[in-house]
């Protein structure tokens, strides 16, 4: 698709940069040819969003040089990077919660537009590209993908040359990401070069025709992923070989450790989504799979699986046999519940605080953290040891803030924490968003370890391959409703993939009428 | 009726310097920095409007001293906090005990020395009306644009673009960093503007509501500012309520002491203040809602990434 006679729309040329304790880039280089989709692959800690950032303007590098349309450039700011026509969507979102879609969107753009044009706009951009946003709702109030929605449609109002997309599909669903994926091909084919970074392989296969793999800080290989296989560019990353978690075929399951039935809630959140007449059971050695695009009751149904919201009567849920729905977070864990929040940074640990008080904050009663009241921190810091061993988080040591890990090990920590408790039942959500394919892998194998060994798991996923490689049993929740369950081995894709696109059991006659089955509609 | 009109123009007087240095605080919270030092502020502005307008003669030179003052000592607050990056809840107190003895120092040959009052803008016709005409149309100019001040921070902060950026710097300052808007610079702006409007607070004492000047004469109203923007859950509209409410309160303990009630003094002193914590406590019961309005990055460092 490149052009070949022209000069690259951006080349980077020994770009280095260092920071307290490690080198973040070291002599990149880098060309993007107009109206390329370029992937930039790499494990997290490879340097990757050091380098965007510096694209970006919001990082300066040590030494190295940078050529815009083949004339030397200096980005010293994002809002430069902006007038040369750089746009870029962040990994860790930079919205601002108290403010509405539109004004996201006005922060994020150098002339003062009036906020009704750009509502106006906004949903124009939406209609076009697939991204359907109501401009005037609290960010606040919105699911992790609507916020992701906000990001990509403030880059698209900007009428980029350079798009930089760090993990765009991470909270997408498969046929939203392939909507994007038309909107991208259109863009590149109208000159626009896009910077890809995805730990998605099939995807960058799909999409990209050039890949710059980095490790280590340093670019290890430049290659055609369309050339490749998805094993060939992990291996590429990781340096190494590794297996690819699978599931074996489990014919019989326990007794059910956790049931739900008839939980019906109101959602927390002003915008959020109410949870009716949801009923399940996953039984012990199970994987029961939660598909669903976010913003569809993921946050009530969490809230009310981990005892943050109280369910009116005792026997809605159920866990091990005992009635726990008016239980608080505290005394479910007791009776054998571990819990996997979907944001990490301040839910699912304090980000100020260390790796050893975060460990400590949910496994002070599994395991065994306190005597007659007093932290045991011999035992504390051996406990974080574990986890970070045991999972390969890379950090400075267990004396590290939580905020100061890099989203992947961080995740790696918090799944860890929970899996060494020994759960009876572990409710995750979204366990491998963000996360690199090795990390991901050392992921769903501990997950498929830990059932077998009699834990039920409730994984709740807007990531539709991962729920289809490790779940026995898959559902899916639309609206607050879930679907029936089936197994996962002979469930029809297709319609898992209308189901999340909320046409169900009544959608579907609609979708019908619309394909031209005219004479199956009643008058 | 005649001393209705006169109880409501002395609540005005005693909420006038409440909007001027709570709006001027709501600002400066709103772009994430706590400034603790509006009483201080308040005495300096107090304290330079009265010595300017009192050598000078033009009571317009005072106001503008006062206001200059503020922002002067806000500036110092600024310089400590968000180039210096030390934390803001203590010098924000030691502003404040720094300007009362400034101030002081400034004060001593003005004490017991008689000033004229600031003049009414009588509106010829207008302000001969019946209880509107006093009421509404015969005040001074620091009154109107105390009031003035409330739809324009309106407007500001809602439908412009530097208000949305001042908001959003508040909300959070890294992700405006990451965007390219200059969070240092926009806070030192706010926290300056919050320190004039702080020192207009306090040239309207010393000018208009008791022309003189006596040591400490804010009399904790800096406080009561800093509560009324907790009050106004950020609000400018709410805030102007909220500062009449006060107003009215502090003249109503004054009437009922005057009309010989039966009840010790003191207690009626601190009405006010009971009121302040009551509606503190009343506020907090909706969480959420002030949640959601409260800066997010408020009294938080920030640190430009390497």
């Amino acid at each position: 698709m490149a052009d070949e006679g022209a000069p690259a729309r951006l080349r980077l040329r020994g770009i280095s940069k260092q920071f307290p304790g490690c080198l973040a880039n070291d002599k990149v280089d880098l060309s993007l040819g107009q109206g390329e989709i370029h992937a930039l692959l790499g494990e997290n800690g490879a340097g990757k969003s050091t380098l965007v950032k510096i694209i970006y303007g919001v990082l300066k590098a040590d030494s190295g040089a940078l050529e815009w349309d083949g004339k030397a450039v200096a980005i010293t700011s994002p809002s430069q990077a902006r007038k040369l026509g750089i746009a870029m969507v962040f990994q860790h979102f930079s919205l601002f919660e108290s403010m509405t879609v539109a004004e996201n969107v006005a922060l994020g753009l150098d002339d003062g537009a009036n906020l009704d044009e750009l509502s106006a706009k906004v949903g124009e951009i939406g209609r076009r590209y697939g991204l359907a946003l109501q401009p005037e709702r609290v960010v606040h109030d919105l699911s992790v993908g609507e916020r992701q929605r906000v990001e990509i449609v403030r880059c698209l109002m900007q009428n980029p040359r350079l798009l930089i997309m760090d993990e765009p599909t991470s909270v997408l669903t498969p046929g939203e990401a392939e909507a994007l994926f038309v909107t991208l091909r259109q863009l590149a084919a109208e000159g626009c070069t896009i910077l890809y970074i995805s730990h998605k392989l099939e995807e960058i296969r799909a999409l990209c025709s050039r890949a710059t793999v980095m490790r280590g800080g340093q670019v290890v290989a430049n290659c055609d992923p369309r050339q490749e296989t998805a094993h060939d560019l992990a291996r590429l990353m990781i340096g190494e070989d590794f297996d690819q978690a699978s599931k074996t075929a489990e014919a019989s399951f326990g007794a059910a450790r956790l049931r739900v039935q008839g939980l019906n809630m109101a959602a927390a959140a002003i915008h959020g989504t109410p949870i009716s007449g949801l009923d399940l059971e996953v039984a012990a050695g199970e994987i029961l799979g939660i598909a669903g695009v976010a913003g569809n009751g993921q946050n009530t149904l969490l809230a009310a699986l981990s005892g943050e919201q109280l369910c009116a009567k005792a026997e809605t849920i159920c866990i091990e046999g005992q009635n726990a729905g008016d239980l608080g977070p505290r005394r479910r864990r007791r009776l054998g519940l571990a819990f996997v929040p979907e944001e990490r940074l301040g839910h699912g640990a304090v980000p100020e605080m260390s790796l050893t008080d975060n460990a400590l904050l949910t496994g002070y009663d599994r395991q065994d953290l306190l005597s007659r009241g007093s932290i045991m921190f011999a035992r504390t810091r051996d406990y974080a040891q574990r986890i970070v061993q045991s999972f390969q988080v890379v950090t400075g040591g267990i004396g590290a803030n939580a905020g100061s890990l890099s989203g992947g090990n961080l995740q790696k920590f918090i799944i860890g924490r929970e899996l060494l408790q020994q759960p009876k039942v572990l409710v995750v959500a979204h366990p491998t968003w963000g996360v690199d394919a090795g990390a991901a892998a050392a992921i769903h194998t501990a997950l498929l370890d830990l059932a077998h060994q009699g834990t039920a798991i409730l994984v709740i996923s807007q990531d539709l391959d991962e729920l289809l490689q490790i779940s026995d049993r898959i559902a899916v929740l639309s609206e607050g409703r879930l679907s029936e369950i089936m197994i996962t081995a002979e469930a029809d894709i297709g319609r898992i993939g209308l189901l999340m696109g909320g046409h169900g059991e009544n959608g579907e006659a609609g979708q019908l009428d619309k394909q031209g089955e005219h004479h199956a509609a009643p008058a | 009726m005649e001393t209705l009109t006169a109880v409501l123009i002395t609540v005005i007087g005693a909420a006038t310097p409440l909007v001027f240095a709570a709006t001027g605080e709501l600002v400066a919270e709103k772009s994430g920095v706590l400034n603790l030092g509006v009483e201080g502020m308040m005495l300096l502005g107090a304290v330079a409007a009265f010595a300017v307008a009192l050598t000078t003669g033009s009571a317009t030179l005072g106001i503008l001293a006062g206001a200059a003052a503020g922002a002067a000592l806000a500036l110092v607050f600024a310089l400590l906090t968000l180039t210096l990056l030390a934390n803001q809840v203590a010098s924000g107190l030691a502003l404040t005990i720094f300007g009362i003895g400034v101030s002081a120092l400034i004060g001593r040959s003005f004490v017991g020395v008689p000033l004229q009052r600031l003049p009414q803008l009588d509106l010829p016709g207008i302000s001969d009306l019946p209880i509107l005409g006093p009421l509404l149309f015969s005040h001074d100019a620091l009154v109107y644009l105390s009031i003035l001040a409330i739809p324009a921070t309106i407007w500001f902060l809602e439908r412009s673009r530097a208000g949305l950026i001042l908001r959003a710097i508040g909300e959070n300052h890294q992700a405006a960093h990451a965007l390219g808007h200059a969070v240092i610079k926009v806070r030192y702006l706010a926290v300056m503007f919050g320190g004039a409007m702080a020192g207009l607070g306090g040239a309207y004492l010393s000018l208009a509501y008791t022309p003189m000047w006596a040591e400490n004469m804010t009399a904790g109203r800096g406080w009561i500012a800093l509560a009324l923007v907790v009050f106004a859950t950020w609000r400018p509209g709410r805030l102007l309520l909220g500062a009449y409410l006060f107003g009215g309160i502090t003249v109503a303990q004054l009437h009922i002491q005057g009309f010989g009630f039966d009840i010790p003094s003191q207690f009626l002193s601190m009405l006010p203040y009971l009121a302040t914590i009551a509606v503190l406590v009343a506020i907090s019961a909706d969480g959420a809602r002030a949640r959601l309005n409260a800066p997010a990055s408020l009294g938080r460092i920030f640190y430009p990434e390497a």
